[in-house]
């Protein structure tokens, strides 16, 4: 029998013990919101997230050796992308049906969750950078860090910003729908993909497959309307 | 099992190179989202083979933020001067974004006489 110290000491930089390691936690956490009922609090990514931190600081493993491993699965956010085409196109009436209130919807959505992230930071005495790299923060990672990156900001602190944002909308949605009385399913998930990008999509997909294509949707035309509209909002707000 | 996969890879390379060549500001991913979107209407058979993957790997969209989430504990010190107020202005705005594109969907959509699902 060899050394456990060796062999861990050779695994823990090996890809496979942290990609299995972040598949078996994820399970656990999704296992354990569905057996709770899948409240708003209990988000899996969320309980994914804490638990996958905490077993990284104990074994006081650094973020870049995880990420070789769990790097993996952060790649398949690309073709989960190109996979929302298959709700999309079977959604493809209603939305034509919808053009109308689905353009302004984005539209307002999109300029309202910059100027209000702006303004607020503005309001709390942010560093103008902090406040440039918040601005683009409902939209999906990539166009938020080439955003920020153009602009002027700090694209690390918008990767993080992105991902809070989702974390908070995929918490926030269903029960401030609840409170609002709303029970349009095309409405609540069209909400959470323009205001909280893919993580909004993904709680949306749990509650309701009608709210999960109609959030597949806001997210990736707000892609594009963030990517519009927020150089202009910086540099009115911020000029 | 392997063509559907085949088929939502090469849709995001050609969207990657569409996006790189022409300098859009739309990520690649996105691009090809669109691209196979309108290949279903095409060729709905490539529809019908790409559906079950893409149910599989849509029912599963949270596991892939978790190592992009586990960055965010990683790069606490960015956050550690100012997390308070950045907690607050993520959260307010949020919640401002989501009601606005909420009331401005049904509002539009009464005025424009469609209220049925």
């Amino acid at each position: 029998m060899n050394d456990p110290v060796e062999i861990w000491s050779y695994l823990s930089r090996a890809p496979l013990w942290w990609l299995s390691c972040t598949l078996l936690v994820y399970m656990g956490s999704d296992s354990l919101a569905a057996r709770l009922g899948r409240p708003a609090l209990a988000n899996p990514v969320l309980i994914a997230v804490c638990a996958m931190s905490a077993i990284l600081w104990t074994t006081g493993t650094p973020y870049a050796d995880y990420f070789d491993g769990a790097q993996f699965i952060h790649f398949l956010l690309g073709p989960a992308t190109v996979a929302l085409a298959v709700p999309l196109h079977s959604n493809l009436a209603a939305i034509r049906r919808l053009a109308a209130p689905i353009l302004a919807a984005l539209l307002v959505g999109s300029a309202v969750a910059a100027i209000s992230a702006v303004l607020l930071a503005q309001a709390v005495g942010l560093p103008e950078n902090v406040v440039i790299s918040i601005s683009p923060k409902s939209t999906t990672a990539p166009v938020a860090i080439a955003i920020s990156e153009a602009l002027g900001g700090l694209p690390s602190l918008t990767a993080v910003l992105v991902i809070l944002t989702g974390i908070i909308g995929a918490i926030t949605v269903t029960p401030l729908m609840n409170l609002l009385r709303i029970r349009d399913w095309r409405a609540r998930g069209f909400a959470v993909g323009v205001a909280a990008h893919g993580i909004g999509t993904a709680r949306a997909f749990q509650v309701n497959e009608t709210a999960g294509a109609f959030a597949g949707i806001a997210m990736a035309l707000n892609a594009l309307m963030t990517s519009l509209l927020v150089p202009i909002i910086v540099s009115w707000l911020l000029g | 099992m392997l063509a559907p996969v085949a088929i939502l890879f090469v849709f995001q390379l050609v969207g990657e190179v569409i996006a790189r060549s022409f300098s859009l500001p739309v990520p690649g991913p996105v691009i090809g989202l669109a691209l196979l979107a309108l290949t279903f209407t095409a060729r709905p058979a490539v529809k019908q083979r790409v559906e079950p993957v893409s149910r599989v790997i849509l029912s599963h969209l949270s596991l892939l933020f978790v190592p992009a989430g586990v960055g965010v504990i990683a790069s606490i010190d960015t956050l550690s001067e100012n997390w308070g107020a950045l907690t607050l202005v993520l959260l307010v705005s949020t919640v401002i974004a989501l009601a606005a594109t909420v009331a401005t969907f049904l509002l539009v959509l009464r005025w424009t006489g469609n209220g049925h699902e």
